[in-house]
């Protein structure tokens, strides 16, 4: 017993030059998690939210309650979108490098998590994402010329100049305008979700947020509010263990699992491995259908890991041991579905390159007619009249006389 | 005497106090093992300790009301708001509670917080990475707020920060933090090496805040300003061939009144400078007390130079920052007033 009280300060579990360690992360066996009735009361099913519901076992197959029976069509779109979104990142993460955008942010690692979850929504479901959830935009269809001409602030720049790169948003896609500021969507899409209560339609609203932003309040407010009011609206919390420097142990990860906020909040909370495409795809259906019946809200954790630095402006081999990733104890997504699709005969190592090819070459036409509607700093320009749009519906007239003075300053 | 860029300095300024007075704490996201996100906390940690440079969850309402709760039992917080742009979250414990906690407990209760936020734009930051929200905490009674333009004013203005028993919020204009900056993207990044302000006293020194810098003086015309203007305005006048006198105020609560009317009052004409938007913007608090206390001795209606009221776009960083010749069109419009 100490005789003092004491300030208990997080250690991450390997800074550079320490031996990887995740010894931290509890890991349930692949079939080992029940899968309650969806209509189960939250506070009967508290064991999900520190179990890991996990379906693809070490040898690649799909097992247990969880196992969601996909067609293997459907899984090999799933590996195609997933696949899209890491050479995607890849080819942009270089055109920063190389000066064309201004900044960009990586999801290596996390593709499972958009991608499976946005193909186990519906179209009208709406999508509050993240800066990191760029596989919900390539699964729900938006072009990939669309995507490239935001990050160029170009002349078909869909937020018109006004964004950094990969705050994305799609009206017609039914997937909101991304925000710099952390964790604000949650609370939002749980208003949404419950305007569709309210209209009596059957749509439900879906965010993302990492695990260090729900240590901002508005994460609680979602929280409290989807409990209160038993909102149609699933509140993901995408735990890739990092939030730029500060490992999980930093938002409240060391003292209790991310999904068991949830049950405190009388929330069903749902803990899953975040890197098996299967078991995100089968806790977003069964979350998806609670919402739809009536049975409300759900909280999920999707444990994962930030396999790339936090954005270009990062370096993590100052904080992070080097070979953090290659520890990750729950390996790749990609890799994993791949080698699921193999172990059932509906998928090769052959087509699986003519796969990457044919999605290098996509991406690299679909970049040259990018850039065709200009770059941040060559081409056609946007034109800075816009900068004034949009502040309100209609132009007030202080804005009007600025304007003014805006192009006549320029000459 | 050490050449120290902004970062160096403010650096520099922690590094002293945390040595000084054991009180001192330092917390903020990624301020502590990896030394800021613009390595101003670099090495503190390691130095003093991970009971005195704390890493904190993401949440800046927290890191307010923690910092708050720290001070009222006897430490003196330094708290990193990683983007003046984030600083949102934390509003209702800085205007509620922080700047009010003196008054409303007569005096029993305080907290002696420091608030260091970067802001401000110019580095294709957008609109959540470039905003200068001073105007917003001026207008709060109780709180000081600073916001230095140089590596040698930033740390005698933080020590003093630090060292004050008022809270104060302490604007760091990030454009800044490697070189003073004249408006002129374009132009190479000259660093505070090349720079007189840059060569900073290794020690323990204060600067007084509501002491504004007169930084050239000048007979024909008067232009106020702060933060990242202050080169700006410096290169528009020096390429108008006016005689202007610039004063950077350095800190706007308290506000230098002196200063600023003993400059308007000798050259009759004034121009107001800011990088923040210019509807309801500091600006219009030093034209009204200009109009108050010089309007005999002007020459010319007072022009405000500032960002255009929009959020900070992305692509039009430029056209939309105010540069020198935005500065330029108000120096002419007091020299030769229609």
């Amino acid at each position: 017993m100490n005789k003092h009280s004491r300030l208990h300060l997080p250690r991450a579990p390997a800074r550079p030059g320490e031996k990887p360690d995740f010894s931290y992360v509890q890991i349930s066996p692949a079939g080992a998690v029940r899968r309650p009735d969806v209509n189960a009361r939250a506070r009967d099913i508290e064991a999900l939210a520190v179990e890991m519901v996990r379906v693809l076992d070490d040898a690649d197959h799909a097992v247990g309650p969880w196992h969601p029976h996909l067609d293997p069509a459907e899984l090999q779109v799933g590996l195609r979108h997933m696949l899209l979104t890491r050479i995607y990142d890849e080819r942009m993460q270089r055109t920063q490098r190389a000066g064309k955008i201004s900044f960009y942010i990586r999801s290596l690692g996390e593709e499972a998590v958009s991608v499976a979850q946005c193909m186990a929504l519906r179209p009208g479901d709406m999508l509050f994402p993240s800066y990191r959830n760029q596989g919900l935009q390539i699964a729900r269809g938006i072009a990939l010329v669309d995507l490239m001409c935001q990050l160029l602030s170009n002349t078909h720049d869909m937020c018109k100049g006004r964004q950094l790169p990969v705050m994305y948003h799609s009206k017609a896609g039914n997937i909101f305008s991304i925000s710099g500021n952390l964790a604000t969507q949650f609370p939002q899409a749980v208003g949404w979700a419950m305007a569709a209560a309210i209209k009596g339609e059957d749509h439900l609203a879906a965010s993302w947020i990492g695990e260090g932003s729900s240590a901002e309040a508005d994460f609680h407010h979602a929280l409290l509010f989807a409990s209160v009011y038993q909102a149609p609206v699933i509140l993901n919390v995408v735990n890739n263990q990092w939030a730029i420097s500060t490992f999980q142990g930093y938002a409240g990860g060391e003292q209790r699992s991310f999904a068991a906020r949830g049950p405190g909040y009388g929330i069903a909370g749902i803990r899953v491995d975040g890197n098996d495409f299967l078991a995100v795809y089968a806790v977003t259906q069964w979350a998806a259908l609670r919402a739809r019946t009536g049975a409300g809200p759900t909280l999920v954790e999707l444990v994962t890991y930030r396999a790339a630095a936090h954005s270009t402006s990062d370096d993590p081999a100052r904080y992070r041991a080097k070979d953090d990733q290659e520890h990750w104890p729950l390996g790749d997504p990609i890799e994993r579905l791949k080698r699921h699709l193999i172990e059932l005969g509906e998928w090769s190592e052959e087509r699986h390159r003519a796969l990457t090819s044919e999605l290098e070459a996509l991406i690299g036409a679909s970049w040259q007619e990018a850039v065709t509607y200009g770059t941040l700093n060559e081409g056609p320009k946007l034109d800075p009249d816009l900068m004034f749009e949009d502040v309100f519906k209609e132009m007030p007239q202080h804005l009007q006389r600025q304007r003014a003075l805006m192009r006549q300053e320029r000459g | 005497m050490a050449s120290m860029n902004m970062i160096q300095a403010l650096n520099s300024a922690m590094d002293i106090m945390l040595e000084r007075d054991p009180s001192v704490v330092l917390m903020g996201e990624d301020i502590g093992y990896f030394g800021g996100v613009f390595r101003t906390t670099e090495g503190l940690q390691r130095k003093y300790g991970e009971h005195r440079v704390l890493d904190s969850p993401i949440a800046e309402g927290g890191i307010i009301a923690a910092a708050i709760g720290m001070g009222v039992n006897g430490l003196r917080p330094v708290a990193e708001i990683q983007f003046a742009d984030y600083i949102y979250p934390g509003f209702d414990q800085i205007v509620s509670e922080l700047a009010r906690l003196r008054y409303r407990s007569a005096g029993q209760f305080f907290a002696p917080v420091t608030i260091r936020t970067p802001c401000g734009g110019g580095i294709r930051g957008g609109q959540t990475h470039s905003q200068s929200p001073e105007g917003i905490f001026t207008h709060v009674s109780g709180l000081k707020v600073v916001m230095p333009s140089n590596p040698r004013d930033a740390k005698g203005l933080l020590i003093t920060s630090i060292e004050d028993d008022d809270p104060v919020v302490f604007f760091e204009p990030k454009r800044l933090y490697n070189g003073p900056f004249d408006g002129d993207p374009t132009k190479p990044a000259v660093p505070w090496s090349a720079h007189p302000k840059g060569q900073v006293d290794e020690g323990y020194y204060t600067v007084p805040l509501g002491s504004a810098d007169v930084v050239r003086s000048g007979s024909q015309a008067t232009i106020i300003t702060y933060g990242t203007m202050v080169f700006v305005a410096l290169a528009a006048a020096a390429a108008l061939e006016v005689d202007a006198e610039i004063v950077d105020l350095r800190s706007l609560v308290p506000l230098d009144v002196d200063t600023i009317c003993s400059s308007v009052k000798k050259t009759g004409r004034c121009v107001v400078a800011h990088e923040a938007t210019r509807f309801s913007g500091f600006g219009a608090e030093i034209v009204s007390v200009v109009q108050e206390e010089c309007f005999w001795d002007l020459e010319a209606p007072i022009q405000r130079v500032a960002g255009w009221d929009t959020p900070y776009p992305h692509a039009f960083e430029w056209e939309y920052f105010p540069g020198q010749a935005r500065v330029a069109s108000a120096v002419k419009a007091v020299m030769e007033p229609t």
